[in-house]
């Protein structure tokens, strides 16, 4: 039982430490250039337009 | 609390859309900053904002030919909701920040929750599920996929960006049609709605709400409650913009961590806590 009470006590680290390693993987397949790509241009669709 | 919380509100808002050049050539930010995405449902088409938004990035991602795991929405996702959970919504969204300025506009009884709330409050899941991942998967315009929450919906997206750059520059003013009249039919329900309800499209209709939310559970920013100290005096509970219980307060996905229930609380048994509840929240 203490088990399972600590290990949901630490699992926001385990949550912390795959967004880190989610956002590891996305840099490597170019993903934050695709963000960066679609957030420099206006968004048309997102101000009622396209 | 609810001086700080409004401060950091306004700051974070002022901050995270701080790029001023941008609103007054109707241009938005270009830089490399926009790599990343701010926590909260911060359109990254508003002419000031200086980094992405999660769901319009979750949904660029969706986008693309193929399908491949969004790793990098992911990513913002579960940093963010690990370490904080919905006090992202409650002290660091800048469409939160709108909704809870509109209430206390004094006009209309307050109401904390619409009715059939116990019903309604899975809405943002189906934001979620069909018009952030289904339709941003399989909706076309044109040749290309659209982003179909940010298409038909998001009131931020109209706010934040369609007015201030529709505003600033003629050449996309003349091609404002029909679409544009719905969002903008969409934002003015949900601010008149605001003024009645307690942040109607947090509890009803954010996807970003919907993810952080289940991160609320195991999050390490908490509200912890001390039972010793506690007289069952429920000032916690009438405080709780959004009618939540005592055993509700953080851990349910619906607590958006505003601290309102800090404040109320006679016996101070409940505070903010970078420790996960020992208590009955468990």
């Amino acid at each position: 039982m203490d088990f399972w009470r600590n290990s949901k006590r630490h699992a926001w680290i385990l949550g912390a430490l795959a967004g880190i390693l989610f956002l590891v993987l996305g840099a490597a397949q170019g993903q934050l250039f695709v963000i960066w790509r679609k957030a420099v241009m206006i968004c048309l669709e997102c101000i009622g337009i396209g | 609390m609810k001086r700080l919380r409004l401060l950091v509100q306004l700051l974070f808002t002022i901050v995270t859309n701080g790029y001023a050049y941008g609103f007054l050539s109707g241009k938005i930010y270009r830089g490399s900053l926009k790599y990343a995405c701010v926590p909260g449902l911060n359109c990254y088409s508003c002419p000031g904002a200086v980094a992405s938004c999660p769901i319009g990035a979750l949904q660029a991602l969706l986008n693309r030919q193929g399908f491949q795991i969004p790793f990098a929405a992911l990513g913002f996702f579960f940093l963010f909701g690990s370490l904080l959970g919905r006090f992202v919504c409650g002290w660091l969204c800048p469409f939160g920040l709108v909704q809870d300025l509109l209430h206390k506009i004094p006009l209309f009884k307050k109401k904390k929750r619409l009715p059939h709330h116990h019903i309604l409050k899975y809405g943002k899941y189906v934001t979620l599920v069909f018009l952030v991942c289904v339709g941003s998967m399989f909706l076309f315009g044109g040749y290309a996929k659209v982003p179909a929450f940010c298409k038909f919906l998001c009131p931020s997206g109209t706010l934040f960006g369609a007015i201030p750059l529709l505003s600033a520059n003629e050449s996309l003013r003349g091609q404002a049609g029909g679409l544009f009249l719905w969002k903008l039919g969409i934002l003015l329900g949900i601010v008149l709605l605001s003024i009645k309800v307690y942040r109607p499209f947090c509890q009803y209709l954010c996807p970003l709400g919907a993810i952080y939310g289940w991160f609320n559970r195991f999050s390490l920013v908490q509200i912890h409650w001390q039972e010793a100290l506690c007289t069952s005096c429920h000032a916690c509970e009438a405080a709780c913009p959004l009618a939540l219980s005592l055993r509700e307060i953080s851990c349910s996905a619906e607590c958006i961590r505003c601290g309102k229930c800090v404040d109320a609380c006679p016996q101070k048994c409940l505070h903010f806590s970078a420790k996960k509840a020992d208590t009955a929240h468990e």
